[in-house]
């Protein structure tokens, strides 16, 4: 009887097993259908587009992404855009570091202050402000039109990468310091007492052991910034000075008069592919670094 | 150690650049946004008027401003519901049950998250395309011969519009919180479960009962995530998907904000919604918090 009762359990516990896997396999179809599709629809012929939308290429047509690449000027935007990302990672990095320290481990005279402000920061969004952020740098080309006769602020790839460093700034510190405040005091007291200086204790014990925080920053920043378009398109207005999402978004807007199914579709695998192989490399990282910050979109 | 001075000096040192950036690019921003609100400016000419509160008179009785007012209401809503609903299913399951390929879900299910929304807008452009689509041609199978005469215009119609951003919304962030909740389940103490079944509680009362009290707090602080984030991705995704088409259908908030801005040229209006949102959002956070309290169970 006992016997008997223990294996129906077992039974259905099978049963709701399998159950369990139709909606798991059910979203991930969901999820892998059209970033597939993507990638067969941009080997296929623009003849091949009016057919049945399921069906497999018929061949390997690269031509899209020659015309995506050339005519279209996805290798100039996808430079501008790893022109821009490497630039603004790079001071986000180098700026967020110090100051992130400094909040974490060293009271002063206005350090609760400045760890409010760059709290309060978190809760502001780039969309609110990129108007202003917009007209400031208008009116400060005009100031610069008038007293030196040309402009730097807008249509600048830099100043983009200094706008996307800055408004990254509030979750950077969020997360460097709330690593940095979790380490022993111990560290800088030996330093101190070997007679190394603040900077150099910095440097040479502390943000080596952040590394790994650094790392998950990084990640975080590279999607963020390699995706981000509405800043690019409102700071950017020059054709040639487009980020590889603002191309992108040409392109679809052209592919509705023209007809160029091939090349938006190529144009789309050229903008996610850099994410997507990074992701595969990383996203254990990227996942469990997540966590750590919780917060951020 | 050092004397006081080469303390005050490098901290400054450290602390300025950071500061400096943060105060021109995001503090003083954010308070022109407060200041513009309240002028008449065509942004062309530098003659700005003082005109008080009247653009948030304009504001109020605009239908338009109402139009965009209800969608953003309505993803609030549905995109909070159905992707809370999965997220924390999902993220059940995958943290509950011994499963194979647990790994490989959780990869899959977080990639529309590695993607931008203009990445993710042009896949669902294609997908909702009356005649190429993927989705006309999957209801054509059970529509038939009507499905070709007239196709469904998923971003043409005025009332559809808003229900197809809503099912790519969804569809972007669901493996976002659900590796969020996945995180806060995993430190909910095995033995608590361990009990439950020993009493015989099943695998849905076990979640109702110690999961969902357990991740309280972090569903509490994604539910505040979800108001915030949701004005700002729907702004994303109507921008890259329909510009806030078919004839102003689908504007959101911000979407608003940014057309009256630049394609009209009246920035103290747009900033005159941008300061309401800004208010709106944060009053309704405070208030889904307030309701959302509980005690907190420590564990």
């Amino acid at each position: 009887m006992r016997r008997k009762n223990k294996g129906a359990i077992r039974e259905t516990s099978k049963f709701a097993k399998i159950l369990i896997y139709i909606p798991l396999v059910l979203l991930s179809v969901i999820i892998i259908v059209p970033v597939f599709w993507v990638f067969m629809a941009s080997i296929k012929e623009n003849s091949e587009f009016y057919r049945n939308p399921w069906a497999l290429p018929e061949g390997i047509y690269l031509q899209n992404f020659a015309d995506a690449w050339e005519s279209a000027n996805m290798a100039s935007y996808m430079l501008n855009s790893v022109v821009v990302t490497v630039i603004a990672i790079f001071l986000l990095i180098i700026i967020a570091l110090p100051a992130s320290y400094v909040l974490a481990r060293f009271k002063f005279k206005s350090s609760k202050f400045w760890n409010v402000l760059f709290m309060a920061g978190l809760f502001i969004n780039v969309n609110y402000i990129v108007v202003p952020i917009f007209l400031m740098l208008t009116d400060a080309d005009r100031f610069l039109n008038k007293t030196v006769g040309h402009t730097v602020f807008l249509n600048n790839l830099f100043v983009l990468a200094v706008v996307y460093a800055a408004t990254a700034l509030p979750f950077t510190i969020y997360l460097l310091s709330g690593y940095f405040k979790t380490l022993a005091k111990d560290y800088e007291e030996a330093a101190y007492v070997d007679g190394a200086g603040y900077f150099r204790t910095m440097v040479q014990i502390i943000i080596p052991m952040a590394k790994p925080s650094i790392v998950t920053v990084i990640l975080f920043n590279f999607l963020a910034f390699w995706n981000e378009y509405i800043i690019s398109m409102t700071l950017l207005t020059k054709p040639e000075l487009k980020t590889l999402p603002v191309g992108l978004m040409n392109l679809m807007a052209a592919q509705r008069s023209a007809v160029q199914y091939g090349r938006m579709y190529a144009g789309l695998v050229i903008v996610m592919l850099p994410t997507l192989i990074l992701y595969m490399c990383v996203q254990k990282k990227l996942t469990q670094g997540m966590t750590v910050g919780g917060l951020k979109g | 150690m050092g004397s006081n001075k080469g303390r005050g000096r490098f901290i400054f040192c450290c602390l300025a650049p950071a500061a400096i950036l943060f105060v021109i690019f995001m503090i003083y921003p954010t308070i022109e946004v407060f200041r513009m609100s309240m002028y008449k400016w065509g942004g062309y000419t530098a003659n700005k008027t003082f005109v008080g509160l009247q653009n948030f008179q304009t504001l109020f009785k605009s239908d338009k401003f109402y139009q965009s007012f209800q969608n953003t209401i309505l993803l609030i809503i549905i995109v909070t519901i159905f992707t809370f609903a999965f997220a924390l299913v999902f993220a059940a399951i995958l943290t509950r049950e011994k499963i194979k390929g647990q790994n490989f879900f959780r990869i899959i299910f977080y990639i529309p998250n590695i993607l931008s929304v203009v990445v993710i807008s042009a896949i669902f452009s294609a997908i909702y395309d009356p005649n190429q689509g993927l989705m006309n041609s999957f209801l054509n199978l059970f529509r038939g011969p009507a499905g070709a005469e007239d196709p469904i215009l998923w971003l043409g119609s005025q009332k559809l519009v808003i229900y197809s951003i809503v099912i790519a919304m969804i569809w972007q962030a669901i493996g976002y919180y659900m590796v969020m909740y996945m995180a806060s389940m995993a430190n909910v103490p095995e033995s608590l479960y361990e009990s439950a079944g020993l009493e015989g509680a099943g695998r849905v009362k076990q979640f109702f009962s110690i999961t969902l009290p357990l991740i309280w707090t972090n569903i509490r602080t994604t539910l505040t995530f979800f108001i915030i984030s949701t004005i700002n991705m729907s702004f994303l995704f109507v921008k890259a998907m329909t510009n806030g088409g078919p004839d102003g259908a689908s504007h959101v908030f911000l979407s608003y904000m940014y057309q009256e801005a630049y394609t009209n040229s009246s920035y103290g209006y747009g900033m005159a919604i941008g300061a309401v949102v800004f208010i709106f959002s944060f009053a309704l956070a405070g208030v889904l918090n307030a309701v959302t309290k509980r005690e907190e169970i420590e564990f």
